[in-house]
């Protein structure tokens, strides 16, 4: 849908969709083929917009997948091929921003949100709460029993 | 000629429309010729919008390139729909669809609002007025769509081929009809402030207008998503895209408006906060129209370079949203709150429902415009994508969805959780069976997947509950239970089906996320693949085969389900002759509630493509739980007592006297 809107909207970045992992570039081993598949699924393209290098038929993204698994086979963790990509082409790289000073307010910015909420709505119970009734006094109470009275004849 | 008469039209649509909003705002309390006005110039708007509509629409079917914008998104040889789609299928086209959209809704209030207090509907046609007079001017004087090229040219540059297709003919309409439908909301809003009267009435009237919006909001979301899902050759059907994300926050603040103007007509209660919602919800809607129509997502850079529209509707964001959050804040004070209630209650659950709806947005909101405030306040730049959004606002929903079963069952005022929850204990039992027959069935797998699974069932069968348990199922001889049934009102079935479809759909998205299997691979004629026991052949592969407007190497398949069961299957992949860009046409095989979607590749050596196919369990759910979600919300349109313009109800004298 990004790609239809962005379409929408004239502010295409690239040519063409489709999710665009070759055959070829598919490790033979399961375990890291997953784990990459993991890993890419977190890296940006970065002349699309908004999209995985998973999902992008881009040159760079097909580099991009290309390095994740080099490094994979290489025996990285993936913390570390994650670190290498970013040190190459910057933060921008990854999907998920790692919590740091400049991104303090994003991540804490929900959490913050929902106590606010959940107080903004405890004191407006706590305020709305029906105040007890008063005693009624005695001219009420005569008035009352006046009733009453009637209503029994 | 008949391009200028639109072009006119568009003019003379804009001048009464000024007239308009000047009039409504300055004599609203008359109510008698200034309301025959307002309600007369609001149709002609729609009148003469639909005109200069249909002047583009001329141009485009005509292949008539004289016209700038056909020129540039038209092409002779497009099939008829696509011609005619091709007349949003871009900005300035869009942004008259928008305002078509909007001055019918303004004329549907103006026709259905005759029960209207004469005072009310002033001030609303003129705050409608006001919006058609900035949105129009907004065309005029930075989007003209009828600007002419001399010499013509002889063939146009035809249409991005992603958007030649179907979707293109309905997701902008209905995405805009919810859109632009929440500008009434807006209206009313501003109305109830001007005007001082905020009552139960007013949430009575808005109510519909608000359904309405969702409905189509939710339609135009879901129909948007299967476009993606189908057109984009790999089946992802939602990538919190910031596009996406400007038209689901518009959908969240609407959900939780539909909600708390329920308490606010039942109960007369959460009326600062229902004003509020109203001019929320809107202002998302603006706010996406600015981050679609501005280029801002692209780059803050490359908006910056070519600023006059983005800033154009920036300030036309920044002055009905300042000017309404100005207005909320001298008059919400003087607002009595209505209507106690315990914490426990049904307007308790509607509270909480709120407050994570809200936070939500909340979340969804900063994770959008944080990487641009970042870049222009800091020149950092960062990307703020999927894994962001499945974390904060996924983790939002989990509480959300435990709670939705329980609103319908508590009693207004002060509830019981006791024995709302010994009353929900089947449908608990019966989820979590269903869970695990549905986790153990699909081979297990560890993940949140079963977590997903027991929630999406836990909302189905809770909203059956509420039907079962008020038309006393099983506790009552049967024939009995049925006319209890019958004799439900609409809404209560509409509430049902909204949420056994929200569960509908939440079954859909863990289902297909969680065992979502794949297979890519090279193919030649005669070859046979297999996938979860799905064999698909490749029977005949044609290059370069000529379409209408573009060639396509064209592959015909042969699938052999597991029963046995054969299909035959088509899947295309093009490029366009105009621009040489190439898209696939994906064949998706639907099997049950599951899909198998399959992908023709890339040639990779003679005679040979790349081959992708896909099994996507369940897939289908979440978009047919999008389907019962809106069919929800016609349902209560139909539902009498809240239709539109429907007679105010008698009030009886105890009535009056009890309020």
């Amino acid at each position: 849908m990004r790609r239809l809107l962005a379409a929408l909207a004239i502010v295409f970045a690239m040519g063409s969709a489709a999710m665009a992992l070759n055959p070829s570039e598919i490790l033979s081993d399961p375990v890291l083929e997953a784990r990459a598949r993991d890993i890419s699924a977190g890296l940006r393209c970065l002349v699309c917009q908004n999209q995985s290098i998973e999902d992008s038929d881009a040159d760079l993204a097909h580099d991009l997948r290309v390095i994740v698994r080099e490094r994979l086979v290489a025996g990285d963790t993936d913390e570390q091929v994650r670190d290498y990509v970013v040190a190459r082409y910057g933060e921008f790289v990854l999907l998920q921003p790692v919590l740091g000073l400049h991104t303090l307010v994003l991540w804490i910015a929900a959490p913050l949100l929902l106590i606010a909420g959940i107080i903004a709505v405890v004191v407006g119970i706590r305020r709305r709460r029906a105040p007890m009734p008063a005693a009624l006094t005695a001219e009420e109470q005569a008035a009352l029993d006046r009733l009453e009275e009637r209503q029994e004849h | 000629m008949s391009i200028e008469l639109g072009h006119f039209a568009q003019i003379l649509a804009f001048a009464i429309a000024c007239v308009s909003t000047v009039m409504g705002y300055a004599y609203w309390r008359n109510e008698g010729r200034v309301t025959t006005f307002l309600r007369q110039a609001a149709i002609l708007q729609f009148l003469l919008i639909a005109a200069s509509f249909a002047a583009l629409i001329q141009a485009f079917v005509t292949s008539d390139f004289s016209l700038l914008l056909a020129y540039n998104n038209s092409h002779s040889l497009q099939p008829l729909l696509y011609k005619v789609t091709s007349v949003w299928g871009n900005h300035e086209g869009s942004i008259v669809l928008w305002i078509l959209i909007l001055v019918a809704f303004g004329a549907a209030v103006a026709m259905f609002g005759r029960k209207l207090p004469k005072d009310l509907l002033n001030l609303v046609l003129a705050t409608q007025s006001l919006l058609v007079a900035a949105f129009t001017g907004f065309a005029l004087f930075t989007s003209n769509a009828f600007a002419r090229l001399d010499p013509a040219p002889f063939e146009g540059k035809d249409l991005n081929p992603i958007l030649q297709d179907f979707g293109l003919a309905v997701h902008p309409p209905l995405l805009y009809t919810g859109y632009v439908g929440f500008s009434i909301c807006f209206s009313f809003a501003i109305a109830a402030l001007i005007s001082g009267r905020i009552d139960a009435a007013w949430a009575r009237w808005v109510r519909p207008w608000t359904m309405l919006s969702w409905t189509f909001l939710t339609l135009g979301i879901a129909m948007g998503s299967y476009w993606a899902y189908y057109e984009l050759g790999w089946g992802g059907w939602w990538f919190w895209d910031p596009v996406e994300n400007a038209s689901f926050m518009p959908w969240l603040a609407g959900t939780a408006l539909l909600h708390s103007a329920l308490v606010m007509e039942k109960r007369n209660a959460l009326k600062v906060w229902t004003i509020f919602l109203s001019i929320i919800t809107f202002s998302f809607s603006l706010l996406g129209t600015f981050l679609v129509r501005s280029g801002v997502l692209t780059s803050v850079h490359s908006f910056a370079s070519d600023p006059t529209r983005g800033l154009v509707i920036l300030a036309i964001l920044a002055a009905f949203i300042g000017g309404a959050f100005t207005l909320f804040a001298m008059r919400a004070s003087s607002l009595r709150q209505g209507g106690l209630f315990a914490p426990i209650s049904k307007e308790g659950a509607l509270v909480l429902n709120n407050l994570f709806l809200a936070t939500g947005l909340g979340a969804v909101l900063v994770g959008t415009l944080y990487p641009l405030v970042l870049d222009a306040l800091t020149g950092r730049t960062i990307s703020v994508g999927a894994p962001f959004f499945d974390l904060t606002f996924g983790t939002l929903m989990v509480p959300l969805l435990i709670l939705v079963p329980f609103g319908p069952f508590l009693a207004w005022k002060r509830g019981d959780l006791v024995a709302v929850t010994q009353r929900l204990a089947g449908a608990a039992v019966l989820a979590l069976v269903a869970a695990i027959a549905l986790f153990t069935a699909t081979g297990a797998h560890v993940s949140l997947a079963p977590l997903g699974l027991l929630l999406g069932f836990w909302v189905m069968f809770g909203a059956i509950a509420e039907l079962v348990d008020r038309s006393k199922l099983g506790r009552i001889p049967l024939g009995e239970s049925w006319r209890r049934l019958k004799g439900l009102p609409r809404t209560a079935f509409s509430t049902a089906l909204g949420h056994f479809g929200l569960g509908v759909t939440v079954i859909g998205i863990v289902v297909t996320t969680a065992w979502q299997s794949e297979l890519i691979t090279t193919v030649g004629t005669g070859e046979t693949v297999t996938l979860n026991g799905y064999q698909v052949q490749l029977v005949k592969l044609d290059e370069d085969v000529p379409g209408p407007n573009y060639t396509a190497d064209h592959g015909e398949f042969v699938i052999t389900a597991p029963n046995g069961g054969k299909r035959d299957a088509v899947a295309e992949r093009r490029t366009y002759i105009a621009s040489g860009q190439p898209t696939t046409e994906a064949s998706i095989q639907t099997y049950g509630f599951s899909q198998l979607y399959l992908q023709l590749g890339e040639d990779e050596a003679a005679g040979r493509h790349v081959l992708r196919v896909w099994f996507k369990p369940y897939v289908t759910l979440i978009w047919l739980g999008a389907l019962l979600m809106s069919g929800a919300g016609f349902l209560s349109l139909s539902d009498r007592r809240l239709r539109v313009g429907a007679p105010k109800p008698r009030r009886t004298p105890a009535l009056e006297a009890a309020q």
